[in-house]
């Protein structure tokens, strides 16, 4: 095309601003490391003497200080720290008498499936109810789906669990209370026993991803283009798919990452109630018992899958729009 | 009462919600029937009676009075994060958004970085560093809820100041505080409103949510979160001791929510 | 079965009616009637909020906030629109009446390529096969004499200009050939010399394609170009409505002769002769970026000077991106020059607002264009205009509502406003205040950027005889930014024509007819539409641009590469010389020359 010809292909614009993306993230994740680091090291008292007790001698406690590295400067701590966390060795856990990785071990592949699960669920759930209240906007069955997802949004999830362990394990004991998660438990068991914790977790994440959808499309809704195409006879429902869709998609993306963080902050709680044996019970666990390097660990992993997700979010929908590709 | 009547019915129950915890929260040590720690009732997780409204909790206090207390603490803390939180924020954003350049560049990454860590993780952190008495918790929900706060003030502020009525004050010569406080603020207001209703209401689920979890207030303090968490044990009879505090939360945020809904502009759709 | 005779669209007793919160419905326009026949093109005509363009969509059964239609008869062809439920009017919509937006750049998707929705009215009503629906498209973009009609289509919306899109918005519409074609405002929103040409197309494409028309338009020398018949609407109402050349030559009703005398400025004679200077602009740089030996790294405006006295009044003239509101913003110091001075009676003014003094920033006032943002919403009338008269003249207390109420007798407002939030008044009444702000600082200088462009023609003449009157009154030199070559000439002593940041043009009242001008200022002048219906078709023979492919770098004429009158190895090598006549200067090769040749050129070019 006249005009063009000298412009540097498209691919190379995309994959720059990926690269770019993918720096910042890792910049920001680099910056939470020294947040988390700072917050974790403020620990008014001394950490060894929270260990070793009040009925340790001065000795004891210089001697544990000294083996943690909590008389060497603390910039020095927080180079080491991250250099073994980097090699996936996020140190030893006193209260524990364990290194940390053994101790997430197991557990992060443990929440990494109900998450996983749980994301599946709301995912479909979640574009089905903010797409048909895009479309019906204003109508009655929108604004009843409005006020449904804004009343869910604003649930504490332990009502939530609360109650589904009232009907569903103690008034009709269909399902139990408590997640078993053990080798030996075949499938069906293991679903039985998640099935609690992946609805209850599902029900907020999905009525703030609908929400969120809804907000991306409906604000389309009310561009030109849309009501050019409904001059030119376009039915609403294509209107939204094939008109509206690639020029929400960013925001839609980024509204099921930004959802899918709650999972995170939900899981502390959900994890708790069923005594599900994941990260986010054990991170509980790990404040209770004021464990610190568990407890950055487990934050550094969180606040990692967090950034990953809000990341693959931006670099979908960096492909998906045509006007960066072309 | 004429603004009232003009919300959708959502809105007008949102409102009748928060106006009847907020008058709970105030009048809460001349309303409630007994002393929020004593022991009044012989029996544990009784339902509900003329003598004890809501029932006794598991060790034999009245639910009604714990509940009205709890709801103090709830609604006050809540509501003082919520306005530190919106005050930090937008002061920081308002500083940001009119000095611009490297200073406004190094905040708003410091925001990114704080923003880009969960807000329950976050405050996990900062629980087990710093620990959890009355004034720490709201200070800690505050800081959190601080970046979230600034981002929304600071892109509103960087849209009126490339209004052309910003323009005009600048080419008059006006300072930088009046910039921000006579021309800029003013037209922040209502957004800024709607943006502190929203905190309370994440703060009220941090906090329960920790509280529930036993890191949030601690005993002889209890919000409505502590009141759901010490009578888990009555979860299998169903009590009231467990449930009317869960309710109580819900009915807060969700009346909060519905307010703040039907409040935006083409609000209750 | 169809009579010859029998109009092909009629409507009778047409109301459309907003519902209300409370329940009630408020009627927007009301009993409108009238009928089209074949083949001709109806104008409605009228100021915002006349219902000109909510008249135009019931055709199509659609209106825009809900609302709700009804009519005796809204018939197109043998359709009844108004008997139409929901799924006949999608199907007749896009196949048999096509609408074309007034914004181009806003009605098509910037997310899809522009063939894939300039072909959907065909595909989507299963009146083509896709690839048959493009050498449709094709065939109409040869047509519409849009460049590269192969592949143009294949582009997104976001990499063709301006006056390329509403040429295929056009294709858009006209590709199932539809009875009824709706135009809403189409050329509102490009540049002048652009919309002759789009103008051109759409009546040579329409005429080809034998569609009855709707033309919605403000702008009545557009519509005595496009238009057979005329309706003149006034509040949802029919005022006037009849043959074209009627309407605009003898009108009947009052409005339409308010409007028709609006649409002309009559001509004011200068201010006074040049008294002492008041502003000076001497060889000013600017743009945005970093600064470098004097040139910003995206450089708006290069090289422009002129002189300014007291109570005269100089037109900035330029299409978009000329950076003639760039200059504005210089002189009151919003953005820094790079180069170059601006002198305030003898003083010579600091480039930041930083720099100057209060008493220099005083001197100075600008009124912007848009109202809306102009003014603070959350400010009462009052706090906005006390503002100035305390921060500058330390006037408070009782003498502030004085001349706060005297200012507004000034500006011809009601004084009871005062009490008003400036949200709450109407466009007009707020451009009145936003000039009355810039009056309570008693300026030397007033710079008015396009004060009357975000305003109804009625409307915005008055603001002008305002302000025309308080310069002569008051001695304020008044420095007019305007697309709007008939606004300038009415009303400025001077012309300073821009074009890419460059003053091609600097032209006195007195000098400006009869003398030879800068090729531009000549297309400028050949592109605003008259009144006489024959004028588009007069300017048929307007001789092209010769080089249009050519690069213009450094110092060149920026105008270079739509110049019809480009004298090759002079203006494509030489930066133009400034030519300076009596009343007059001229930045051009050709200029002063009776007949120029191509060598002579090369010489004088290099004198510079």
């Amino acid at each position: 095309m006249p005009g063009q010809a000298a412009n540097p292909p498209a691919w190379l614009g995309v994959s720059r601003l990926v690269a770019k993306r993918v720096l910042s993230a890792l910049l920001t994740l680099l910056l939470v490391s020294v947040v988390i680091f700072v917050a974790a090291s403020l620990l008014p008292g001394d950490a060894a003497q929270e260990v070793l007790g009040q009925s340790a001698t001065a000795e004891q406690v210089a001697a544990l200080r000294h083996e943690m590295g909590l008389d060497r400067p603390a910039v020095t701590r927080y180079a080491d720290w991250l250099t073994s966390m980097l090699r996936g060795d996020p140190g030893w856990s006193y209260i524990a008498g364990m290194s940390v990785r053994d101790l997430i071990g197991t557990r992060l592949v443990n929440t990494l499936s109900l998450a996983g699960v749980t994301a599946l669920v709301s995912v479909v759930l979640a574009m089905t109810i903010g797409l048909v209240s895009a479309i019906n906007r204003g109508a009655r069955l929108d604004r009843a789906l409005n006020v449904v997802t804004l009343s869910l949004v604003a649930m504490p999830e332990f009502l939530i669990a609360t109650v589904f362990v009232l009907i569903f394990s103690v008034k009709l004991v269909w399902l139990p209370s408590i997640a078993m998660i053990s080798e030996e438990a075949t499938w069906g068991e293991t679903l039985r026993s998640c099935a609690l914790p992946v609805a209850c977790l599902a029900f907020v994440v999905t009525a703030q991803m609908a929400r969120l959808t809804r907000a991306a499309v409906a604000d389309e809704l009310d561009r030109p283009y849309v009501e050019m195409a409904r001059l030119k006879g376009v039915p609403l429902r294509r209107i939204v798919l094939f008109h509206i869709m690639p020029n929400a998609a960013g925001p839609v993306l980024n509204a099921m990452a930004l959802s899918l963080s709650y999972l995170m902050g939900g899981a502390l709680v959900i994890e708790t109630i069923f005594s599900y044996p994941g990260l986010a019970s054990l991170m509980v666990n790990a404040v209770t018992s004021r464990d610190m390097p568990l407890l950055q660990a487990c934050a550094m992993v969180f606040c990692a899958a967090y950034l990953a997700l809000i990341l693959i979010a931006d670099i979908v929908a960096i492909l998906a729009n045509p006007r960066l590709r072309a | 009462m004429r603004w009232a009547a003009s919300l959708p019915l959502s809105g007008r129950i949102g409102l009748a919600l928060v106006v009847f915890w907020l008058l709970v929260a105030i009048a809460g040590p001349m309303i409630a029937p007994y002393p929020v720690g004593r022991f009044v009732d012989q029996e544990v997780f009784s339902p509900l009676t003329g003598q004890f409204w809501l029932g006794s909790d598991y060790l034999g206090r009245d639910v009604l009075s714990r509940l009205i207390w709890g709801a103090r603490y709830t609604v006050m803390l809540a509501a003082g994060a919520a306005a530190l939180a919106v005050l930090a924020g937008t002061s920081v954003a308002l500083f940001a958004a009119i000095r611009g350049g490297w200073i406004d560049e190094f905040i708003s990454r410091a925001m990114d970085t704080l923003i880009s860590i969960p807000s329950k993780i976050f405050s996990l952190v900062l629980v087990a560093a710093f620990g959890s008495s009355l004034p720490l918790l709201l200070l800690i929900a505050a800081l959190i809820y601080i970046p979230g706060n600034y981002r929304i003030a600071r892109a509103l502020a960087v849209n009126l100041a490339e209004m052309d009525f910003v323009a005009v004050a600048r080419a008059r010569g006006e300072g930088a505080l009046h910039i921000a406080w006579r021309e800029i603020l003013p037209n922040m207001i209502h957004p800024l409103l709607a943006d502190m209703g929203l905190r309370f209401v994440f703060v009220v689920l941090l906090l329960s949510g920790l509280s529930f979890l036993g890191l949030g207030v601690q005993p002889p303090y209890a919000d409505l979160g502590s009141l759901v968490r010490e009578n888990i044990s009555g979860l299998a009879q169903g009590s009231s001791a467990i449930l009317s505090p869960a309710l109580a939360i819900a009915s807060l945020t969700v009346g909060a929510n519905l307010l703040i809904d039907a409040l935006k502009p083409g609000g209750g759709h | 079965m169809t009579d010859p005779a029998r109009p092909a669209v009629e409507v009778s007793g047409l109301c459309i009616s907003v519902e209300l919160p409370g329940g009630s419905s408020r009627p927007i326009v009301e009993d409108i009637s009238f009928a089209i026949p074949k083949g001709e093109v109806l104008a409605l005509i009228g100021e915002s909020g006349s219902g000109k363009t909510t008249i135009a969509l019931a055709m199509m059964g659609y209106s825009r906030f809900g609302g709700h239609i009804s009519a005796d008869c809204i018939r197109v062809g043998d359709m009844r629109i108004d008997q139409m439920d929901a799924a006949g009017l999608r199907r007749l919509r896009g196949s048999r009446v096509a609408y074309i937006a007034q914004s181009a750049a806003a009605a098509f998707n910037p997310s899809r390529t522009i063939i894939a929705q300039v072909i959907e009215p065909l595909t989507v009503h299963g009146l083509a096969s896709p690839a048959a629906a493009r050498q449709r498209a094709i065939d109409l973009f040869r047509e519409l004499a849009l460049p590269w009609p192969e592949t143009i289509g294949d582009r997104y919306p976001h990499q063709v200009s301006g006056g390329q899109l509403q040429r295929l918005m056009a294709a858009m519409a006209l590709i199932t050939g539809p009875e009824l074609v709706i135009l809403d405002e189409p050329t509102t929103a490009l540049d002048v010399t652009t919309q002759v040409e789009v103008l051109n197309v759409f009546k040579s494409a329409l005429a080809k394609s034998g569609a009855t028309a709707i033309y919605v338009s403000h702008d009545l020398a557009v519509v005595a170009q496009m238009a057979d018949r005329i309706v003149v609407l006034k509040d949802g109402r029919i005022a006037e409505q009849g043959e074209a050349a009627a309407v605009l030559h003898q009108p009947q009703s009052d409005y339409a002769k308010t409007l028709l005398a609006a649409s002309q400025p009559v001509e004011r004679a200068a201010g006074p002769s040049r008294a002492d200077s008041v502003l000076s602009v001497e060889a000013v740089h600017a743009g945005y970026g970093r600064i470098r030996e004097g040139r910003a790294a995206m450089p708006v405006i290069a090289d422009v000077s002129f002189e300014l006295g007291k109570g005269q009044s100089l037109g900035v003239i330029g299409e978009s991106g000329s950076g003639k509101s760039t200059l504005a913003r210089v002189i009151a110091g919003l953005l820094p020059a790079s180069a170059g001075t601006v002198r305030l009676g003898g003083e010579t003014l600091a480039a930041g607002l930083a720099e100057r003094s209060k008493e220099q920033l005083r001197r100075v006032q600008i009124v912007f264009q848009n109202a809306d943002t102009a003014l603070n919403p959350a400010q009462t009338v009052f706090d906005t205009l006390a503002r100035p008269l305390a921060f500058y003249h330390g006037i408070t207390g009782a003498a502030a509502s004085d001349r706060v109420a005297r200012l507004l007798e000034t500006i011809q407002l009601d004084p009871a406003l005062a009490r008003r939030r400036t949200a709450e008044l109407s466009g007009g009444q707020k451009q009145r205040v936003n000039l009355a702000r810039a009056l309570a600082a008693e300026p030397d200088v007033l710079l008015c950027d396009e004060v009357t462009s975000a305003l109804d023609t009625v409307v915005g003449a008055a603001i002008l005889e305002l302000i025309d009157g308080l310069r002569r009154d008051l001695g304020i030199a008044t420095v007019f930014i305007s697309h709007d070559l008939s606004m300038v000439r009415a009303f400025c002593d001077e012309m300073l024509v821009l074009y890419a940041g460059q003053a091609v043009e600097m032209c006195a009242k007195e000098a400006f007819p009869g003398s030879a001008h800068h090729p531009y200022t000549d297309l400028l002048v050949a592109s605003v539409p008259e009144l006489d219906s024959a004028w588009l078709a007069s300017r048929g023979g307007q001789p092209g641009p010769a080089m249009p492919e050519a690069q213009v770098t450094g110092e060149l004429c920026r105008f270079l590469p739509r110049c019809p009158l480009v004298i090759t190895g002079t203006c494509d090598r030489l930066p133009p010389p400034l030519i300076t006549a009596p009343g007059q200067r001229v930045l051009c090769h050709r200029h002063g020359k009776a007949e120029p040749s191509d060598q002579e050129h090369l010489v004088t070019g290099a004198s510079r």
